[in-house]
């Protein structure tokens, strides 16, 4: 079990990286706590399981050190580093039984066959594989190959750290819930360091205590579901985490006021001073759907917007909002009105984040 | 299940699979079997003769020892082909230009027919100017497979082994090649040594190419004929005269059809039982073993 820090860890599969295009891994700074839960998430290309092969030591990173409780372990092979990885597609030994398939990496090291027994009794108990430890891992299913290779990972009680890459990829719909709960409960029983790589916010909100959103080989922003939700810090995070993503939208001063495509924007004092302190063209207000007020008539501080589309899901509708040249999404609860042509909204104060090159900036409200 | 609506027309659809494989194979063996229970004197003479072919063959002599040496040569050969194949495709190039120059190097003598393969080891063998006999014999041995049978032999195998071990690198080293990274990168994650991980990935993921391998190598080697043919001729004595050739001196040499039909036959139904055998093991060990499991 072992805290793992990156340091100014960079990666290029190019011989001569130049720009920083060039890199899979942009220069980071990062640290997995012992015992946490955590998951990487991003869209597919955004470096996550280059990231997590830097980690396990499969791959070399070009610059910067991987340290685990502080031990540089750039050096390690994997074999060394006392880790485990559990892959997108299930690795399983073809002619081995489940048994043995779970016994390989305690065998491996010259464990006492008594020890190798208890474990993997233990860890098949855990993943309700007991009744298929006596068959061959090559006849058995996707989804019980794929727990077969979780178990492999699980066996070593003494791993530093458990990592999955997109482990659920083969896995049915309803199988994968379950899998994803007998992890988080092997998570609290184990306490060990777990690093989930997915391109899926639920399965990452779910796992997770706290998720780290890559985005074109970078760390944009790492902290718990509801404050990826509630405060982005970056535009990317905003638009990948939600569905539907956050509302963006350009913004510039003029004579005093916010002001959207010609659309003057009410807001308070402090938004109004960083969007003018902002030495930028690229300056931008978000606001998600769920936060945006709407009404069915005029209120104070109310801009009007055109009703383009209703879009009912159930519980809630989603409203297509245009404002100008300006498309806007709100979300409101089945039991509110929907406004049929003009709809009045406002942007509350508290849930209006201001996005300078892409990033967040925190406004002082006074 | 009973209320199904039931159309065997589509049975007609095998016919022409069945009119090719009556002209390719079921034809020709017919008229083996018609020789093989009858005593042919001339185009109007003709007796049945029952299984009495079949008891004389299998009691002869010469027969007996030419399948005795036919089975030793042909374990012979796999026990040194099939481990050196995989042993050369485990060590052949990944990727790049090297992999496909020693491709192309291990494909060559693939290409060659056999008798010319057979004329290539006669010259190379010859104590006044082949390299092999030559330089056997400047260093002190005194090499001549016409006239030791143990060095006929040995050479034999040593063709045999140059000709068709590439044919198992290959089929190996595609099997290889077709292994995901993942289970590499498994293993060394599950501190797994070189040696578990040929034992455990590679092996395992060449088993159906061995077999194909295997089984093709039995069959070729168990018909060889033109290698050893132009190269001692049997000889010396009968030491090197495998089946196939004590098959063919006796139907063209000796004109004894009935006989060598029947021998023709005992000699399929060898060929075809060994490799069944040889296929259903190797299938069942895949299997889950009767008591374990659902």
């Amino acid at each position: 079990m072992a805290e793992i820090a990156l340091k100014s860890l960079a990666h290029s599969y190019l011989a001569n990286p130049g720009s920083p295009e060039d890199y899979a891994i942009r220069e980071m700074t990062h640290v997995w706590q012992q015992g946490g839960a955590y998951a990487l998430l991003g869209p597919s290309g955004c470096g996550k399981s280059t990231l997590l092969n830097i980690i396990s030591g499969l791959l070399e990173p070009s610059s910067g050190e991987v340290l685990f409780d502080g031990q540089v372990v750039n050096a390690l092979p994997p074999e060394e580093r006392n880790i485990a990885q559990v892959f997108q597609f299930p690795v399983i030994y073809d002619t081995m039984t489940v048994y043995d398939n779970l016994a390989f990496p305690l065998r491996n090291v010259g464990t006492p066959a008594d020890k190798v027994h208890e474990r993997v009794l233990e860890v098949a108990d855990v993943l309700d594989l007991t009744p298929q430890l006596k068959r061959k891992a090559k006849n058995l299913s996707a989804d019980e190959k794929q727990k077969v290779s979780m178990g492999r990972g699980l066996v070593r009680d003494d791993v530093s750290a458990i990592l999955f890459d997109e482990p659920l990829t083969v896995i049915d719909p309803q199988l994968k819930w379950k899998l994803r709960r007998k992890l988080k409960e092997i998570h609290q029983r184990f306490n060990i360091t777990m690093v989930y790589v997915t391109h899926d916010q639920l399965e990452a909100s779910t796992f997770a205590d706290k998720i780290a959103v890559m985005y074109e080989g970078q760390v944009v922003q790492f902290g718990t579901p509801r404050e990826l939700f509630e405060r982005p810090a970056h535009t990317f995070v905003g638009y990948f985490i939600g569905s539907p993503g956050m509302n963006l939208f350009d913004v510039r001063v003029r004579d005093g006021e916010v002001i959207a495509d010609d659309t003057v924007i009410p807001v308070g004092r402090g938004i109004h001073d960083a969007v003018a302190r902002a030495r930028s063209n690229n300056v931008r207000l978000g606001i998600r759907p769920e936060f945006v007020e709407v009404h069915g008539t005029p209120v104070e501080a109310g801009i009007e917007a055109v009703v383009e589309d209703v879009q009912d899901l159930g519980t809630y509708s989603i409203l297509s909002l245009r404002l100008g040249d300006i498309a806007l999404k709100a979300r409101i609860d089945e039991d509110s009105p929907v406004p049929s042509k003009s709809a009045y909204i406002r942007f509350p104060d508290e849930w209006v984040g201001l996005y300078v090159d892409e990033f967040r900036v925190e406004i002082d409200h006074e | 299940m009973n209320n199904k609506v039931r159309n065997n027309k589509a049975w007609w659809l095998i016919l022409p699979m069945l009119l090719l494989v009556a002209f390719s194979a079921i034809i020709p063996l017919m008229t083996v079997v018609n020789y093989s229970v009858q005593d042919v004197f001339d185009a109007q003479t003709r007796y049945f003769t029952g299984t009495e072919w079949f008891v004389q063959m299998l009691n002869d002599p010469t027969l007996q020892s030419a399948l005795g040496r036919q089975f030793a040569f042909s374990l012979t050969i796999l026990a040194i082909e099939v481990p050196l194949g995989i042993g050369i495709a485990l060590l052949m190039p990944k990727k790049g230009w090297q992999a496909s120059a020693i491709l192309i190097l291990v494909t060559l003598p693939l290409l060659i027919p056999w008798n010319v393969v057979g004329s290539i080891w006669q010259i190379f063998t010859r104590g006044d100017i082949g390299l092999m006999g030559w330089s056997l014999r400047e260093l002190g041995y005194s090499y001549n497979i016409t006239r030791s049978p143990l060095d006929a032999w040995i050479t034999i195998v040593i063709m045999d082994v140059w000709h068709w071990t590439p044919l198992i690198a290959l089929l190996c080293y595609s099997g290889l090649r077709a292994i995901p990274e993942a289970y590499y990168q498994a293993a060394r994650i599950d501190r797994a040594s070189r040696w578990a991980i040929f034992r455990y990935i590679q092996l395992p993921k060449l088993t159906n190419v061995l077999v194909i391998g295997i089984l093709l190598r039995f069959m070729h080697s168990f018909m060889i004929y033109a290698e050893p043919f132009v190269l001692t001729g049997g000889g010396p004595g009968s030491s090197t005269t495998f089946l196939s050739q004590a098959l063919a001196i006796m139907a063209t040499a000796q004109f004894d059809v009935g006989p060598s039909a029947a021998f023709s036959l005992i000699y399929f139904l060898i060929i075809l039982l060994v490799s069944w055998v040889f296929y259903t093991a190797i299938m069942n060990m895949q299997k889950d073993k009767k008591d374990g499991g659902a």
